[in-house]
C-alpha cells in the first residue's frame, strides 16, 4: 500500500464512526484549546516584558554597585562614612558607595567601554513658568535607553542642551494643551543644595512618556547634560570627596558581546569587588516568575491532554475491535503488519491534528477577542499590552506535540491491530 | 509431466503442546495442476481450512512443506511473502468481509490499492472487474446495500481484480439460497474456464464438489480419497 492510500484510509476509517471521533476531537480540542490560551498568555506578557525592557535600560549596560564588605554580617553594622541610601533597594537599606576611584578601577577593566557614574539627583518641582509647581521624581537618562513615547524624542545624551522626558499625566497638570504642544516648552526645575538653598534650573520638554512597566509613576527622564546640572546644583557647598560619591555606574559593554563575554565581564567586576546587573538580569526574576506561571497552566493543560490521549487509545481499541475481520482481510490479501500499524497510528495522529488543529484555531480567536477588549478597558493603562499572544512557532509546536502525544496514544491499539493473525481475525465472530 | 501450481509434501500441522496437543493435519500431499478446479471436501474440524489456510500461505505447517510453482513457497517470509500472496491468490469467503460504509468499488480495488497500484489505475480496473460479474452500475453504492448473490459477486469482483493465478473459495456459496448460489457457481466455474484461473473450493455440499475436475476428501486430518471423475 502507498503511504498515500495509508494516510487517505486512515483519515477516511476516522470518518467512519463520526460520533465516536467527534467525542475524542472534543476531548483534545479542551486540551488544546488550554495550552494555546495559557501559552498565548506567557507570550504576551513576556512580549510586552521585552518590548519594556528597551524602556528600564539598554542592552549593552550592566549596572554595577559595590559590595558591602560587612554585608553578611547581622546586628548592627559598623558606621561607614561611604554607605548610601539605596535608590534601588528596600527602603533604608544602604550600597557601599563608588568613589572616583572605584570608577577609574572599573574604567581599567577589560571589555569595558565606558563608565558612567549614575548621579543620583532628587529635584523638588517642576514649573512651567509662573504656574503651579508639581513634585518631580525624576532619574537620569542611561546611555541607550529607549523610552516608550508618547510624543517627542528621546533625550540625548550627547547634547549640551537640557533635555526633559516627562510622564504623560504632567502634561496636562502643567497646563498644557497636547503631547505635541508640550514639546519644546521650557520648565523650572527646583532643587535644594546641601545649604538647603532653594533654585531652579531650566530645561527643554524633549519627550512625553507613556506609562510602561519600566515607568509606571508619574515620572521624569532628564538627559545627561541636565542631570549633571541638576546634579551640580544639588551638590554646593559640599566638598568634593562627599560630593564625588555615588550609589551604581553604568558601564558600557561591546553591543555585539556574546553572553558568556558578558558573563566573563561580570566575573571580573565580582573579583574587583563589585556587582554588575544586565537589564536582563534585572527583569530576569520578572521574567521567571511569569514562566513559572505560565508553566503551572501549561502543565493542567497537559493533564487535560493526557486524559483526552486515553480517549484516543479507547476510540482506536474499539475501532480495532470493529474492524478484525477487515484488518485479517486485509493481510491475507497481503498488507503487511506494518502498514497496518501506519493505517491506525495514522488515524490517532490525524484525530490529534484535528482536535489541536480547531483547538488552536479557536483558542486563537477568543484570544485575540479577549485581549482586545481587556486592553481597552483593564489594561488601558499598559499600553502596547497584548494580554495572550500567538506566534506561528508555539502555535505550530503545540499542535506538533499533540499530534505526537496521539500517535503515542495510537501505538497500542495499532501496535495490536499490526499483531493480528489473519486466519484468527477472519474466524473472529 | 507439467510443474505443479500448488503442492503440499507431507504436510502437518498441530496446535498447541504437550497433553493439550491437536494434530490439525497429520501428513497431507497433494499436488494442484494450473487451470485445475479442486473441491476440498470434509466435515467441519476435518482440517480442510486448515488445509487451505497453508496452501494459501496464511500459516506455516509444523513439517512438510508447501511447493507454490515447485519453489519452497515456505522460504517467502515478511514482505516477499505478503507481494507473493497479492499477486497470486484471490479469495472468496463464505463471509463476505465487506466493508459495509465504503462503496462497492473501493471494496474490489482493496488488494490493488494494498498492491500500490495508482489511484486511476485501480479505478479503471475495478469498474472492468464489476462489469465482468455485472455489477457495474452497483459501483458507487454501499457494499451494505447489496444483496446477498450481489455481495458475493463484489466479492468475486474483488478475488479477481488483480488478475490471480489461483482462487479460493472457503464455503463460496454456504451464505447463499440455492438460486443464487447456483450463479455464483456458475460465475466461479465460467472464470476457471475462461480464464484458466486455479480455483480451489473448500466445502462440505457435496453439489458444489461435484462439480469440480477432482475432488479431495479430508477426515481427520488425512486424505482418505480422492477421485478425478469428471463432473456431471
Amino acid at each position: 500500500m502507498r503511504t498515500i492510500d495509508v494516510i487517505g484510509t486512515a483519515i477516511e476509517n476516522s470518518f467512519r464512526s463520526k460520533l465516536r471521533t467527534t467525542l475524542t476531537v472534543i476531548a483534545i480540542f479542551i486540551g488544546a484549546f488550554t495550552l494555546t490560551i495559557t501559552n498565548g498568555l506567557g507570550t504576551g506578557i513576556n512580549d510586552y516584558i521585552n518590548t519594556t525592557v528597551a524602556a528600564i535600560g539598554a542592552q549593552d549596560v550592566l549596572t554595577v554597585t559595590k559590595v558591602g564588605t560587612d554585608a553578611t554580617t547581622s546586628g548592627p553594622k559598623k558606621y561607614n562614612p561611604d554607605l548610601l541610601a539605596s535608590s534601588a533597594g528596600r527602603p533604608g537599606s544602604t550600597v557601599q558607595a563608588l568613589t572616583p576611584s572605584d570608577i577609574s578601577t572599573i574604567t581599567a577593566l577589560k571589555g569595558v567601554k565606558s563608565v558612567q557614574p549614575t548621579l543620583s539627583i532628587s529635584p523638588n518641582y517642576i514649573q512651567v513658568g509662573s504656574g503651579t509647581k508639581y513634585a518631580l521624581n525624576a532619574s537620569g537618562a542611561v546611555p541607550g535607553i529607549k523610552l516608550q513615547l508618547a510624543a517627542g524624542a528621546q533625550p540625548s545624551s550627547t547634547s549640551s542642551e537640557s533635555q526633559i522626558v516627562v510622564a504623560k499625566s504632567y502634561v496636562k497638570a502643567l497646563g498644557l494643551s497636547s503631547n505635541s504642544a508640550a514639546i519644546g516648552t521650557m520648565v523650572k526645575i527646583g532643587v535644594t543644595d546641601a545649604a538647603q538653598k532653594s533654585s531652579t534650573v531650566d530645561a527643554t520638554i524633549v519627550g512625553i512618556s507613556d506609562a510602561s512597566l519600566g515607568a509606571v509613576a508619574d515620572v521624569a527622564t532628564t538627559n545627561s547634560a541636565l542631570t549633571q546640572k541638576l546634579f551640580d546644583t544639588q551638590s554646593v557647598g559640599l566638598t568634593g570627596s562627599a560630593k564625588d560619591r555615588y550609589s551604581q555606574a553604568s558601564v558600557r559593554f561591546d553591543s555585539a558581546a556574546t553572553p558568556s563575554e558578558v558573563t566573563q565581564l561580570k566575573d571580573r567586576l565580582t573579583k574587583a569587588g563589585y556587582e554588575g546587573q544586565t537589564v536582563a538580569d534585572q527583569i530576569g526574576t520578572f521574567k521567571t516568575v511569569i514562566d513559572a506561571i505560565v508553566l503551572v497552566l501549561n502543565a493542567f493543560a497537559v493533564i487535560a491532554l493526557l486524559a483526552a490521549s486515553f480517549g484516543i487509545v479507547n476510540t482506536l481499541l474499539m475501532s480495532v475491535q470493529e474492524r478484525t475481520k477487515e484488518i485479517g482481510l486485509m493481510k491475507a490479501m497481503g498488507m503487511g503488519g506494518g502498514k497496518v500499524f501506519g493505517l491506525f497510528s495514522f488515524e490517532a495522529v490525524f484525530i490529534g491534528f484535528l482536535g489541536s488543529a480547531i483547538g488552536a484555531g479557536i483558542a486563537i480567536l477568543v484570544g485575540t477577542g479577549v485581549s482586545a477588549a481587556l486592553s481597552g478597558s483593564v489594561f488601558s493603562a499598559l499600553p502596547g499590552l497584548t494580554l495572550i499572544a500567538f506566534s506561528p512557532g508555539s502555535i505550530a509546536t503545540i499542535i506538533l506535540v499533540v499530534m505526537a502525544i496521539a500517535f503515542v496514544a495510537g501505538t497500542l491499539p495499532a501496535a495490536k491491530a499490526a499483531r493480528q493473525d489473519p486466519i484468527d481475525s477472519l474466524r473472529y465472530e | 509431466m507439467p510443474v505443479p501450481i500448488l503442492a503440499a509434501r507431507d504436510v502437518t500441522k498441530s496446535y498447541g503442546r504437550g497433553p493439550g496437543r491437536f494434530d490439525a493435519l497429520k501428513g497431507v500431499s497433494l499436488e494442484i495442476y494450473e487451470g485445475e478446479s479442486v473441491a476440498i471436501v470434509g466435515k467441519s474440524g476435518s482440517g480442510k481450512s486448515t488445509l487451505m489456510h497453508l496452501l494459501a500461505l496464511l500459516d506455516r505447517p509444523s513439517g512438510g512443506s508447501i511447493e507454490l510453482s515447485g519453489s519452497d513457497a515456505l522460504l517467502l517470509t515478511g514482505r516477499t511473502l505478503n507481494v507473493t500472496r497479492n499477486r497470486t491468490f484471490g479469495f472468496v469467503f463464505q463471509q463476505f468481509f465487506l466493508t459495509g460504509g465504503a462503496s462497492v468499488l473501493e471494496n474490489v480495488i482493496l488488494p490493488l490499492k494494498i498492491a500500490g497500484v495508482g489511484v486511476r489505475d485501480r479505478k479503471r480496473r475495478g469498474r472492468a472487474a464489476l462489469a465482468q460479474l455485472e455489477l457495474e452500475d452497483k459501483a458507487t453504492n454501499k457494499a451494505s446495500d447489496l444483496s446477498g448473490g450481489q455481495k458475493q459477486r463484489a466479492v468475486i469482483a474483488r478475488a479477481l481484480v488483480n488478475d490471480p493465478r489461483i482462487i479460493f473459495a472457503d464455503e463460496p456459496t454456504g451464505n447463499l439460497d440455492s438460486a443464487t448460489g447456483a450463479v455464483v457457481e456458475d460465475i466461479l466455474f465460467g472464470l476457471n474456464r475462461d480464464k484458466g484461473i486455479t480455483l480451489i473450493v473448500v466445502t462440505h455440499d457435496a453439489d458444489l464438489a461435484a462439480r469440480c475436475d477432482r475432488r479431495i476428501y479430508i477426515r481427520d486430518g488425512l486424505i482418505v480419497d480422492s477421485e478425478s471423475a469428471v463432473a456431471a
